[in-house]
């Protein structure tokens, strides 16, 4: 059986050629990836794996590197660098400090996915 | 899946919907995963795992990385036939030698010819020669390209503009975590009395990856 990621083959529609300049935030989750790696807390294949076992919903739904920091999240809590109950209270604290500032400019659909 | 995605570049369906989009503004925060980014750099630098200047040097280490690297790689094996035979026997070591250690994965080059064309692909993922290229383009981390290249390669080599008569082989090469591919495209014609420099001047990114030639 195929999993999510594994479509080698699959019939597709034509490639887009175009070039996607990474925002801001992506470079970052980037960095903090590499960062965490070169720290020994995720190889390539830990996080090949953490990517995998998202499923196939965030296989289709999220972009690239919002798999990628759902997978480090993952990680971080499966290594016992961090706890969920952590996490959860950091984003509630985030989201809140970036809304006081105006920083947060969220569509419905968005704000639906916070926890 | 909303559709009032007026400005605003998320519209969570694949990395390929995304390239219309002018880049959004860097002072707005507009998803959850991103929330969640900040979050995860926030505790792990409370926690003394990572440091901030230790991401930014990532950051600013990924910025530097282009194209240009493995450009001087091909380069050098075009007029070194000694380098040439290193980089095809241990990639790694031939790119250390021009200042670009790789570690952590198995650098592969390979070489096109008049009569063998490759063509470089991750059907996982996006696993790529980020050392020598940089990061990936958005198209080679689309679904599209991972699952058609290994089916019907010469369908879309011709959507890049690049056209294989049928008694050229083209090779598939599928990356893995483990191993990366480099393709040392043919050094044009006419190029005799070109220094290296020069040359590598010639070299695209898409040459190295395989869905074009030079």
């Amino acid at each position: 059986m195929r999993t999510p990621q594994d479509i080698g083959g699959l019939p597709e529609g034509p490639v887009d050629p175009s070039e996607h300049m990474l925002n801001f935030w992506e470079k970052q989750a980037d960095g903090l990836r590499a960062a965490v790696g070169a720290k020994g807390l995720m190889s390539s294949h830990e996080s090949r794996r953490a990517i995998e076992s998202l499923g196939e919903d965030a296989m289709e739904r999220l972009t690239y590197y919002e798999r990628w920091t759902a997978a480090l999240s993952l990680q971080m809590v499966e290594r016992g660098v961090l706890t969920q109950d952590e996490i959860d209270a950091k984003v509630a604290q985030v989201r809140q400090r970036l809304a006081d500032t105006g920083e947060l400019e969220m569509t419905p659909s968005e704000a639906e996915k916070l926890p | 899946m909303n559709s009032d995605h007026h400005h605003h570049d998320h519209d969570h369906d694949h990395d390929h919907d995304h390239p219309h989009a002018p880049p959004q503004p860097d002072d707005k925060v507009h998803s959850y995963y991103q929330i969640l980014s900040i979050a995860l750099k926030e505790l792990l630098i409370e926690k003394g795992v990572v440091t901030a200047a230790q991401v930014r040097q990532f950051i600013e280490k990924r910025d530097s990385i282009t194209p240009a690297n493995g450009a001087k790689v091909v380069a050098r094996a075009w007029v070194d036939p000694a380098y040439r035979a290193r980089l095809f026997e241990d990639g790694n070591a031939a790119a250390a030698e021009l200042g670009f250690p790789i570690t952590g994965t198995k650098l592969v080059a390979v070489e096109n010819t008049p009569d063998t064309h490759n063509v470089v692909v991750c059907t996982l993922c996006s696993c790529y020669p980020r050392d020598l290229l940089g990061l990936p383009p958005a198209w080679y981390k689309s679904r599209a390209y991972r699952a058609r290249v290994v089916r019907e390669p010469r369908a879309v080599l011709r959507e890049f503009g690049t056209e294989l008569s049928d008694d050229v082989a083209l090779r598939v090469h599928d990356s893995t975590a483990d191993i990366r591919f480099l393709v040392v495209p043919q050094r044009p014609a006419g190029t005799e009395n070109l220094d290296e420099d020069a040359l590598a001047a010639l070299v695209t990114r898409d040459s190295m990856i395989g869905v074009a030639r030079i």
